[in-house]
């Protein structure tokens, strides 16, 4: 157990490696409960924090977007689907009551849900565990009874795998796990979640993003509307079409490192002698049977094949920049 | 059978007939690291004291020092933890071994823990 936002959270079950290849070759069961689950009753005024389209976002379906600040710097990163008559939001566990304070202190009305429960089933099995949601496909939402337990699902996840995100009311939490373990889900704790998520390439508030990362850096322009960033209508806006047009100093980026030692978080990144950049997560990924890291480099070293050193324990590492994510994504669209 | 001594670090160490003391990790220690990916010895012929950190073991989550429990000169390092440090995992108080020292001082080990005194140390750290 480890605590993480102020959870104590399973870092395993039965070992890291067993659990990541459950979920890239089975159906691997998360309990992220501890992230925050929140309604939202007005889109338009929603859409004014987030650089999305959200007025747009049919019933029945989610989208990633980004919480900004007035410097264009990421407070959270979170799903919000329109679930109709409410938005639903999930937000990051150790993000939520700064977000919702950003929110309120915005003229939002948010209703949290916080003691509800949320399960990740992932892996190419999750539709046999969770046959309720065969009919949704990727970034789909739905309210469903699953094991005859009232949830609210979703076709999406944050391994790079098909999967459902699944909430229900808190104190029925418990009997869906148990429910989805017996169809065949194997218990997976958060040393696996981010072994999967670093290999999909996805990002970690905290480690990979913060409120001093543009979303142009984070390489996360899929969540920039051009329609609301040429409207300038969001909080943030400014700011993000300036480094639009100036173009970032540094970019994300993936970095498949020689040999077996792992670089992790805030190792040095370098060019010859020359500081270049820092990683933001690095692990040994169990998928490719080597280590790979995200971290911010010198923009004009973005390029894919840029051979670079990351310095561990005094010694440089030879790597070089790999595209993302660095196992495909097999998502259900 | 040579007695098996153990420290504070979760070591073992053995006293061999080559007089060499090899060391390793205990399977408590390997359990709680959990799936090892990566293991750096050090080299051959160096000095280290007693507590010093000489070797390093990845798992996919995070690095670790392993610790010299003896003081003395790196006599010999196990390579085969090193191409495939999951032996370390299966195997820590046997193959899984990581180097062997010459002691300077062989009556150090006097200052480690026996089994059943490190059993004791484990059933206080629950």
């Amino acid at each position: 157990m480890v605590e993480f936002a102020g959870y104590e959270m399973p870092l395993q079950y039965q070992g890291i490696i067993a659990e990541h290849q459950a979920c890239r070759t089975a159906a691997a069961l998360f309990d992220v409960s501890h992230m925050g689950q929140v309604e939202i009753a007005d889109a338009a005024a929603f859409e004014h924090l987030v650089p999305g389209d959200i007025q747009g976002l049919k019933p029945g379906r989610q989208r990633y977007t980004l919480l900004l600040n007035e410097a264009g710097g990421i407070i959270d990163d979170l799903m919000v689907a329109n679930i109709g008559p409410h938005l639903q939001a999930v937000l990051n566990a150790g993000r939520k009551d700064v977000d919702v304070a950003h929110m309120r202190a915005q003229g939002l009305a948010v209703v949290t849900h916080f003691d509800r429960a949320l399960l990740a089933v992932q892996g190419p099995k999750a539709v046999e565990v969770v046959p309720e949601g065969a009919k949704l496909k990727f970034m789909d939402a739905a309210a469903l009874d699953v094991a005859g337990i009232p949830c609210i699902v979703t076709r999406s996840g944050y391994t790079g795998e098909d999967g459902f995100e699944i909430g229900c009311a808190g104190a029925a939490g418990e009997a869906l796990a148990e429910a989805l373990l017996a169809r065949g889900a194997v218990p997976a704790g958060l040393g696996a979640r981010d072994s999967l998520r670093l290999e999909a390439g996805l990002c970690l508030y905290g480690n990979d993003i913060g409120e001093n990362t543009s979303p142009v850096a984070a390489q996360l322009g899929f969540a920039l509307s051009k329609k609301r960033l040429a409207a300038d209508d969001f909080v943030g806006a400014a700011a993000v079409n300036a480094v639009l047009a100036a173009g970032p100093a540094r970019m994300l980026v993936g970095i498949r490192l020689d040999g077996r030692a792992p670089a992790r978080a805030h190792a040095e990144i370098r060019l010859r002698d020359g500081l270049v950049g820092e990683v933001t997560s690095g692990c040994f990924a169990p998928s490719l049977n080597a280590p790979i890291a995200l971290g911010y480099v010198r923009a004009d070293l973005a390029k894919p094949g840029t051979a670079l050193d990351l310095i561990v324990r005094d010694k440089p590492l030879p790597g070089e920049v790999a595209a993302l994510p660095f196992v495909p994504h097999h998502y259900v669209r | 059978m040579s007695q098996v001594f153990y420290s504070k670090d979760h070591e073992w160490v053995v006293l061999g007939d080559d007089g060499l003391a090899k060391v390793g990790i205990t399977d408590h220690a390997q359990n709680a690291l959990g799936d090892i990916v990566f293991v750096e010895l050090p080299e051959p012929g160096r000095n280290v004291a007693t507590g010093e950190a000489c070797a390093v073991v990845e798992s996919v989550k995070a690095a670790s020092d392993v610790y010299a429990p003896l003081s003395g000169t790196v006599a010999e390092v196990n390579q085969g933890i090193v191409d495939e440090p999951a032996l370390v995992n299966g195997a820590a108080e046997g193959d899984g071994w990581f180097f062997k020292l010459r002691l300077a001082d062989a009556a150090e080990v006097n200052g480690m823990m026996d089994r059943a005194a490190y059993d004791e140390f484990l059933s206080t750290l629950a």
